[in-house]
């Protein structure tokens, strides 16, 4: 009898423990956000572009992560994006449709400054800051700050803004994946 | 011979070399150029700051571009002559993409800017390596690193390792440079060992060189300070820094380390030869030896000016017929030139002409039969056909987790592939593909960054704008609410009362102002119809008088004749109602002749409209005088009965009026 007791003694004292100790946990280390939408923000390319819908690309992995949203909506991103959330969600890989499905080189916006009239509209567009200029001053886009979101170039009243595609240099530049270069022979 | 052990590397292979081709050709120097074309980025890193314009003369030696950073050279004029262009000119690099080169036409002068020795061994270590760095020192063996980034403080580095293996076939410039001016490589290699504080210094030179190593042994005797020669076997890739630290020193270099983390540090000969010319010439790096050999008539040696034109190279060599490629470096890790156009640039060690028996067009890839031959070569002993599999499903994680990274791209693998799969370009193709997505990673976390701070700096000024606005509406309710301060209460009064005061004012301003209009209004009526309107005032101001005036009677009494004034007016408007209907009869055609003018519908109605007021009209005369009378008399008591309420109505506002 007395080990009965001391077995039911024994198991409760660490149920309670263990039972702190999760408690405890759960508390102290509480997750705030869900950390699936950091993840998929992690993947996103980060233009801002709201091609996919939403207003931004933390937006959108908040969708994705609420299942609210089809994982081939980010131009920007791709297909390989779109695998990589295929991969990250567990979903099946879908290509992206329409005219997204042609990948555009990426570019930046650049300002024809004979043109700017200073209006700030490109300013308040631009989601990360990287037009520069004030009231009837010219604006000038910084080149390395550009994501290439387009979002500028519908609100300027005078289309003064054009996308143009970075050229590549020695830094940009990749192998290419290994090809037989074929010989064309002519024919005898 | 060879006293030293040596700690031989995993792998390698041995080609066939070829070497002697070309190593018993002294090397000479090339003629000058029509025109050269030099790169502004003569090392990895930034290119150089532009220092000319088009149409400067300049002179042999004298800056054309200075070090932009840290990583970094200058760049020279190779001889005296003019800029006669700057702009993108093709590179030699496997891109074939295009550059800033400033091109120089020769005067054949060669005339030298003024030179002068570097006082080295009195100037701290900083000055010595900006020394360097002007001087567009960098790594002569193919890697172009700058060579001032190498020279590391005193007491880092015990031992320097001088590379003299030259492991690829076909070159030999290095050979003949070792054989030709071997106490000049020594007193570079003192210059580096005393700023260093090296202890010892250990020549690597394989086997297949026993000149070079035999004039090497012989300067040693007269260099001054303590050297040794280590004859290393010819296995390629003995000469790859690492390779060669092993054999020499039996210390392996970590993944992830530098070798002056294990104290020690490597120069190629010809660079220690660059620095010797710069420090006690004041010479920068101008030329360097370039092998030509292959499908060529002369294969040799030659000091050629960098951005000398490789198509007014090979002419010293002269091609033979059947030439189908150029090969830029050695045959294992050079490249196809993508252009013959391209100037020398500093990594260029070597031109082989593919063609005939020489290099032969590699045969077409044959899957992968997994022999592990790749494995057994590398010298980094890594699995090539893992990261071969890896690079082919783009798994470019798993490569980095199968180190990727130490791959030196040395081509053994590739060379021993039976299949000839060219490993090394999947390799490279996955590094680049890593890289650039590194690139992409770390401008999406700016972007990101730079995005939440525009959204947190919208939230500030928003909140900023609000409080702003809430301060204002605080201030302004505080100063009407606060009656605790009899002050304030007085002087809340008073702006009350002001306040009253002025809005009194603006009311009589506006009657003041309505009147003189009213009266302007009157004077622009024709005088005639004003007179007749003040008389129709003043007629009903009495009659209103008069009303006021009378009794009950007399007002029934008056209210009858009113009655049967209105009566007589309206029997005299039916009349002439009547007259006027017999005078329209007549000219009735008239109306209908305009009719076709109206839309069809309205002039039905109009002419249903008429019809029935002609009904009404012949009902009223078929009536008899006393049904008339009737009707008038009903039409006559209502009419009373309004007036009465509007009298009643009247009275009651005059009333309101009195009080």
């Amino acid at each position: 009898m007395t080990e009965f007791i001391e077995a039911i003694l024994i198991m409760a004292a660490l149920a309670l423990l263990l039972g702190g100790v999760l408690g405890f946990a759960a508390i102290k280390y509480k997750v705030d956000e869900d950390p699936l939408v950091d993840q998929i923000d992690e993947i996103l390319p980060q233009t801002q572009c709201g091609q996919c819908g939403y207003p931004g690309c933390k937006p959108y992995a908040t969708a994705l992560a609420a299942g609210e949203a089809e994982i081939n909506l980010c131009v920007p991103g791709g297909n390989e994006g779109v695998r990589k959330l295929a991969d990250l969600l567990g979903k099946d890989f879908m290509p992206m449709g329409g005219e997204a499905a042609v990948e555009k080189p990426k570019s930046t916006a650049v300002i024809d400054e004979n043109i700017c009239i200073g209006c700030t509209l490109c300013l308040q567009a631009c989601p990360v800051d990287a037009i520069l200029g004030s009231a009837k001053h010219l604006h000038t886009v910084l080149q390395s700050e550009c994501t290439g979101c387009e979002l500028c170039v519908a609100p300027c009243p005078v289309d003064c803004i054009s996308m143009q595609a970075i050229p590549e240099t020695l830094t940009s530049w990749k192998w290419h994946y290994p090809v037989i270069p074929l010989k064309v022979k002519q024919a005898v | 011979m060879n006293e030293r052990t040596f700690f031989p590397f995993h792998g390698g292979v041995h080609p066939p070399e070829h070497k002697n081709l070309s190593s018993g050709a002294p090397i000479q120097r090339a003629p000058l150029p029509s025109r050269l074309v030099v790169p502004l980025l003569q090392s990895i890193g930034n290119r150089a700051r532009l220092l000319v314009n088009v149409g400067d003369k300049v002179l042999k030696g004298q800056c054309i571009g200075v070090p932009d950073g840290a990583i970094s050279v200058g760049a020279h004029a190779p001889t005296s002559g003019v800029v006669t262009a700057i702009g993108p000119a093709t590179l030699a690099h496997p891109s074939g993409l295009t550059e800033i080169a400033v091109t120089i036409v020769p005067d054949g002068e060669d005339r030298w800017i003024e030179r002068q020795a570097f006082d080295w061994r009195n100037a701290n270590i900083r000055a010595v390596r900006d020394y360097l760095r002007d001087m567009g020192v960098v790594g002569l063996g193919g890697a172009i690193f700058p060579s001032h980034l190498k020279i590391t403080d005193k007491g880092k580095v015990h031992t320097l390792i001088v590379n003299g293996a030259e492991c690829e076939p076909y070159i030999t410039c290095d050979d003949r440079l070792m054989r030709e001016q071997a106490a000049g490589i020594l007193t570079g290699a003192g210059i580096v060992r005393e700023l260093m504080g090296a202890e010892r210094v250990l020549i690597g030179i394989e086997d297949n060189k026993p000149e070079a190593a035999a004039a090497m042994r012989e300067a040693i005797k007269t260099c001054g300070f303590h050297a040794e020669v280590g004859v290393v076997p010819t296995l390629y890739p003995s000469g790859a820094a690492k390779q060669l630290i092993k054999l020499l020193t039996g210390i392996e270099i970590a993944s992830g380390t530098r070798s002056t983390d294990h104290g020690v540090q490597c120069f190629n000969v010809a660079t220690l030869l660059s620095i010797w010319r710069a420090m006690e010439f004041g010479e920068p790096a101008l030329a360097r030896a370039v092998t030509l050999t292959g499908h060529v008539e002369r294969p040799g040696n030659y000091e050629v000016l960098i951005g000398t034109p490789i198509d007014e190279l090979l002419p010293l060599a002269g091609v033979k017929p059947g030439a189908d490629g150029y090969i830029y470096g050695g045959p294992m890790m050079g490249f196809e030139l993508p252009a013959l156009s391209v100037g020398l640039s500093k990594a260029g060690n070597c031109v082989i002409v593919r063609g005939g028996d020489v290099l032969p067009q590699r045969p077409i890839e044959l899957p992968c039969i997994r022999c592990g031959n790749c494995a057994d070569a590398c010298p980094v002993e890594l699995q090539p056909m893992d990261l071969y599999w890896f690079a082919r499903s783009k798994r470019f994680d798993k490569s980095e987790d199968w180190e990727l990274f130490d791959c030196i791209e040395c081509g053994a693998c590739a060379y021993v592939c039976p299949s000839n799969i060219r490993l090394v370009d999947y390799f490279r193709y996955s590094k680049s593909e890593i890289w650039a997505e590194e690139r992409q990673n770390r401008a999406a976390h700016h972007a990101r960054q730079r995005h939440e701070f525009r959204q947190f700096r919208e939230e500030r000024e928003k909140r900023e704008k609000a409080e702003r606005l809430a301060a204002r509406a605080a201030e302004k309710h505080q100063a009407a609410v606060s009656s605790a301060d009899p002050a304030d209460a007085e002087r809340a009064a008073k702006i009350k009362a002001a306040m009253e005061r002025a809005a009194a004012k603006q009311a009589d301003a506006v009657v003041e102002a309505a009147a003189p209009v009213a009266a302007e209004a009157q004077a622009a009526l024709d005088p005639e119809k004003a007179e007749r309107i003040r008389a129709a005032m003043e007629k009903r101001a009495a009659e209103k008088a008069a009303l006021e005036g009378m009794s009950p009677e007399e007002k029934a009494a008056k209210e009858a004749e009113k009655q049967a004034k209105i009566q007589a007016a309206m029997e005299r408007a039916a009349a002439k109602k009547a007259e006027k209907a017999a005078a329209e009869a007549i000219p009735e055609p008239a109306p209908k002749a305009e009719a076709p003018a109206l839309d069809p519908e309205k002039a039905e109605r109009i002419r249903v409209a008429m019809q029935k007021r002609e009904e009404e009209k012949a009902r009223l005369a078929a009536m008899s005088p006393a049904e008339r009378a009737a009707l008038d008399a009903e039409k006559a008591a209502r009419i009373a009965a309004v007036k009465e309420k509007a009298a009643a109505m009247k009275a009651a506002q005059n009333e309101n009026k009195t009080e």
